[in-house]
């Protein structure tokens, strides 16, 4: 009985860690048009910035520093929001598809520094010691009172990012998504709030990087991989709505359940089968993207535009 | 002198043709298709794979298998366009390039599924390389350069020298005037991702022979090919070709040890300098290195 709770507890965690990443590339991409391809890095920047401040001290990488979550989790949206900063001030004056390729570059770039930058990060042993809150609760609580946390913070992003939408900021942003000429030539300057979407939404990336750390307890170069961390996400909100924050996190909800699901029963194969059904999953995720853009482009839910 | 040709350009110069070949395939798909093509690197790893498919199969050696990796990997292209991106045609190509990766992962799953995740090589044991004046060269770097100068050499008499050729280069530069005069604007897509696949089956080979054949061979240098194409000035195959060969000089002499002992940058950051090279064009030439030179 427990078990099954804090399995249950577990996945309905990482489902709120996925819808706060699913919001911050719905700023992006749902309502900005922003493509970004390397969801990745900013993870990791946030991941490692709280873990840095957080953990006990080691020799093996700097710090920890010791520092209480709730100092370093603003700092970890920060050190999202300040990778996103150049590379956005680069790309975002040219063509669309070169943030997406600039993205993937930033996200390769964050993958071998943290995996050769021994001294600050641990190197491939990664930096374990991460503190989750509320641990000291024992279990199955401490699981529960992390998982309200996470929901806690997941609800003030999606207030907060519904606040945007509805804003007068959200509407030029979208009216740069939707006719960028139109926009200019109303005096708004297209870059300006294109970068500030981008950097807003990599905070949120950010942030949720170091919740994964913190319920990991553990944060290392081959904690995350493109698949679960980029492109997941992009599954997910296409699939739940680009451009409305419900369809965001209902997307990363209905996502994470299937692959969680598909994961357990692959789990029940044997040995050789069960990796092998990894791969049957990754190509029928990639198939249900192709057939969500094919069918339904709008997701489960459609973009509903405030009046 | 002679180690930094022999350890450093040669090398260069073979990585900056794998480059050369993979960025004017992208480059070509995107002139013609107006989207970035992100699955452009799993093609790659699709032909190398079938190559090693051959090699086992016909025990013929790589480099006899080379038709066979093109022929397999066309198919695969032009499925994907008729079950995924044609339909999205009129889509933006945001759309498009999100398409893309899926195909990407699809293709990366069906390889991993068949092959497995463990590196493979199409032939072993050491092949003595050539020496001619102190200069030493590896015999498989020598058939790489000669085998990519030849398929850049074919693509360029198809391009310029075929009706086919000039009506992709029209449709390039004037898709809508390309269109209204009369060029079979489906034909001309299916033809361009031919030419693509087949290039960057080509370039999954060499690649997979100079080092190991992986699941995620061709994603990984699918940033270097998309910098070549930028840098050469996207949707022109030639200046994409030179754009790789410049960034695989770079990347190999970047480990150079200029300075006295230390290497110019640790060769762990070696894959990062094809990311350099792209913000810097995106920043001083956006247009490419090339534009307006013919």
């Amino acid at each position: 009985m427990e078990a099954a709770l804090l399995y249950t507890v577990t996945m309905l965690t990482l489902a709120g860690i996925y819808a706060a990443l699913t919001l911050g590339l719905n700023l992006q991409w749902g309502v900005t048009g922003l493509m970004n391809f390397g969801v990745l890095g900013f993870v990791a920047a946030g991941a490692y910035t709280s873990a840095l401040l957080t953990a006990v001290p080691s020799g093996t990488h700097l710090g920890g520093f010791g520092w209480p979550w709730w100092l370093a989790w603003p700092l970890a949206a920060l050190a999202g929001a300040l990778l996103a900063l150049p590379v956005g001030a680069i790309s975002l004056r040219l063509r669309a598809d070169y943030l997406a390729i600039a993205t993937i570059g930033i996200a390769e770039i964050v993958r071998l520094f943290v995996r050769n930058e021994d001294w600050l990060t641990g190197g491939p042993l990664g930096i374990s010691g991460i503190p989750r809150p509320f641990e000291d609760l024992g279990q199955p609580w401490g699981a529960v009172a992390y998982l309200l946390l996470v929901a806690g913070v997941v609800a003030l992003l999606y207030a907060m990012a519904e606040a945007t939408a509805k804003s007068p900021f959200g509407r030029t942003l979208r009216a740069i998504r939707d006719d960028e000429d139109a926009a200019k030539a109303s005096g708004r300057n297209p870059a300006a709030f294109r970068l500030q979407a981008f950097v807003l939404g990599a905070a949120c990336m950010g942030l949720a990087g170091a919740m994964l750390a913190h319920f990991f307890k553990f944060m290392g170069p081959d904690a995350l991989d493109p698949v679960t961390a980029t492109f997941l996400v992009w599954v997910m909100l296409i699939a739940g709505g680009s451009g409305n924050n419900r369809g965001a996190v209902l997307g990363a909800v209905a996502i994470w359940a299937i692959w969680a699901a598909t994961d357990w029963l692959a789990g029940q194969l044997p040995g050789e089968l069960a990796t092998r059904a990894a791969y049957i999953r990754l190509f029928l995720i990639g198939l249900a993207l192709q057939l969500i853009l094919l069918y339904r482009p709008q997701g489960l839910i459609g973009e509903r535009l405030p009046r | 002198m002679l180690e930094l040709v022999n350890f450093y350009l040669i090398p260069g110069l073979v990585l900056g043709a794998i480059y050369a070949l993979a960025a004017a395939g992208l480059s070509l798909a995107y002139g013609v298709l107006r989207f970035a093509h992100f699955a452009h690197g799993d093609l790659m790893t699709w032909g190398a794979y079938a190559a090693l498919v051959a090699v086992g199969a016909l025990g013929i050696s790589a480099w006899v298998a080379l038709p066979l990796a093109v022929l397999a990997t066309i198919p695969v292209a032009l499925a994907a366009d008729r079950a995924f991106y044609g339909p999205l045609r009129r889509a933006q190509p945001a759309v498009l390039l999100i398409s893309s990766f899926g195909v990407a992962l699809m293709i990366r799953a069906v390889v991993y599924f068949v092959w497995g995740p463990t590196p493979q090589a199409y032939a072993r044991g050491f092949t003595p390389p050539l020496v001619f004046e102190g200069m030493r060269i590896q015999q498989r770097h020598l058939m790489i350069l000669a085998g990519a100068a030849l398929a850049a050499f074919a693509a360029h008499l198809l391009l310029s020298r075929t009706r086919a050729g000039r009506a992709m280069r029209a449709m390039a530069d004037d898709p809508d005037l390309a269109r209204v005069t009369g060029v079979p604007v489906e034909g001309v897509i299916r033809l361009a991702w031919a030419v693509s696949a087949g290039l960057a089956a080509i370039a999954g080979v060499f690649l997979a022979i100079d080092t190991q054949l992986t699941p995620n061979l061709g994603f990984n240098i699918l940033l270097a090919a998309f910098a070549a194409a930028i840098l050469g000035g996207i949707g022109r195959p030639w200046g994409a070709a030179l754009g790789g060969l410049l960034l695989g000089v770079a990347e190999e002499m970047s480990t150079y040890p200029l300075l006295g002992g230390a290497p110019l940058l640790e060769p762990a950051y070696k894959t990062g300098v094809a990311f350099a090279l792209l913000v810097l064009v995106l920043i001083f030439r956006p247009q490419g290195l090339f534009r307006g030179m013919g």
